[in-house]
């Protein structure tokens, strides 16, 4: 992965726009959180493969970047977007790390469905 | 002791706080077989720097594994196929019937899982419970003894002192080796653990930590 490029990301998000696509959105402030004091809980969603068609996607902000997909009956949204690749497979990788490089949060898109 | 049983739901709970634990079985020729129910595919950390990403995780993870397992002398290792973050909603009996089969092929003396409840992490309990049930459909005489982690804040309040604390200094080295195999998960902790060791304040209280492993007996 590397540093986001705006104009890049908003290319494939336009290439995309209106056709269905698999969607693996994923936020985490780790699973041991609590035992080492970082948080006083746990905190971690995220949904795998799921289906969805935007009218409109959007990278917005100067870093970390925020993405937002406007779809006919809700919204996708992501927030603390650092990194990014188009992966081997030809799909849209977006992550924000911290600054110790851990996974903070997973934004990615895909024309096929990620593997389980 | 005939045969060592390990069952973790993440590719590296088998090496932190167990690695020396583990060498000291195989060095005495000792069979240890791990029962490994996901590849991390959550993992959060992605190396340091990162260079993992969400989807190249699970099979760097697994590589890892593989390499940690050669290190510390595991030969036969097992992957359940399990997810990441998803141990606890899968069917426990299945999941039991699982370990079962592999508790009735191998007949293990010692099991070794998380304590159940104490595992932190809801994947650690979610196997140990799993596993506890498989030991406890095997008849009395027959069931190994099970030595759980307890990596809770409390858990010596609540669970008295460890009831085996083992010294693994001499092969320190070697469980050092697989807690660096697991790169992506331990390039972070290991900078903090040398930046430690060369702190005369910090350094005695890590030593004991990586020597030091301790398990409480799931009595069944």
């Amino acid at each position: 992965m590397e540093a986001i490029q705006r104009e890049a990301i908003q290319t494939v998000l336009d290439k995309w726009q209106g056709q269905p696509l698999y969607l693996h959105l994923e936020t985490t402030n780790g699973a041991y959180a609590a035992l080492r004091s970082e948080s006083p809980m746990a905190v971690c969603a995220y949904i795998r493969n799921g289906k969805i068609r935007y009218e409109r996607g959007t990278i917005a902000g100067t870093g970390p970047y925020r993405i937002g997909l406007k779809m006919e009956d809700g919204w996708v949204y992501a927030e603390g977007l650092t990194d990014w690749e188009m992966d081997s497979q030809g799909r849209l990788l977006v992550a924000g790390h911290d600054s110790e490089g851990r996974l903070a949060i997973a934004f990615e898109l895909s024309e096929t469905p990620f593997p389980m | 002791m005939e045969h060592v049983l390990a069952v973790f739901p993440h590719p590296d709970d088998e090496t932190f706080g167990k690695a020396g634990t583990i060498a000291l079985y195989t060095k005495a020729g000792i069979p240890v077989t791990l029962i490994c129910g996901t590849l991390g595919q959550l993992g959060r950390n992605m190396g340091k720097p990162f260079f993992a990403t969400r989807e190249t995780l699970p099979t760097i993870r697994e590589k890892e594994l593989r390499d940690a397992c050669a290190i510390l002398g595991i030969k036969d290792l097992r992957l359940l196929g399990l997810r990441d973050k998803t141990v606890e909603f899968e069917d426990p009996e299945a999941l039991a019937d699982r370990i079962e089969t592999v508790l009735r092929e191998l007949s293990p003396s010692v099991v070794m899982t998380y304590y159940p409840e104490h595992g932190v992490h809801p994947d650690h309990d979610g196997l140990s419970r799993a596993t506890v049930h498989a030991v406890k459909r095997l008849p009395q005489a027959q069931r190994p003894v099970i030595y759980g982690s307890a990596v809770t804040k409390n858990a010596v309040e609540a669970l008295g002192s460890p009831d085996i604390v083992n010294d693994v200094s001499e092969v320190l080295e070697i469980k050092l080796a697989a807690m660096r195999a697991h790169r992506s998960q331990s390039e972070a902790m290991m900078e903090k653990i040398e930046r430690d060791l060369q702190d005369p304040k910090k350094k005695e209280k890590v030593e004991q930590t990586l020597k030091m492993e301790r398990f409480w007996i799931y009595r069944t």
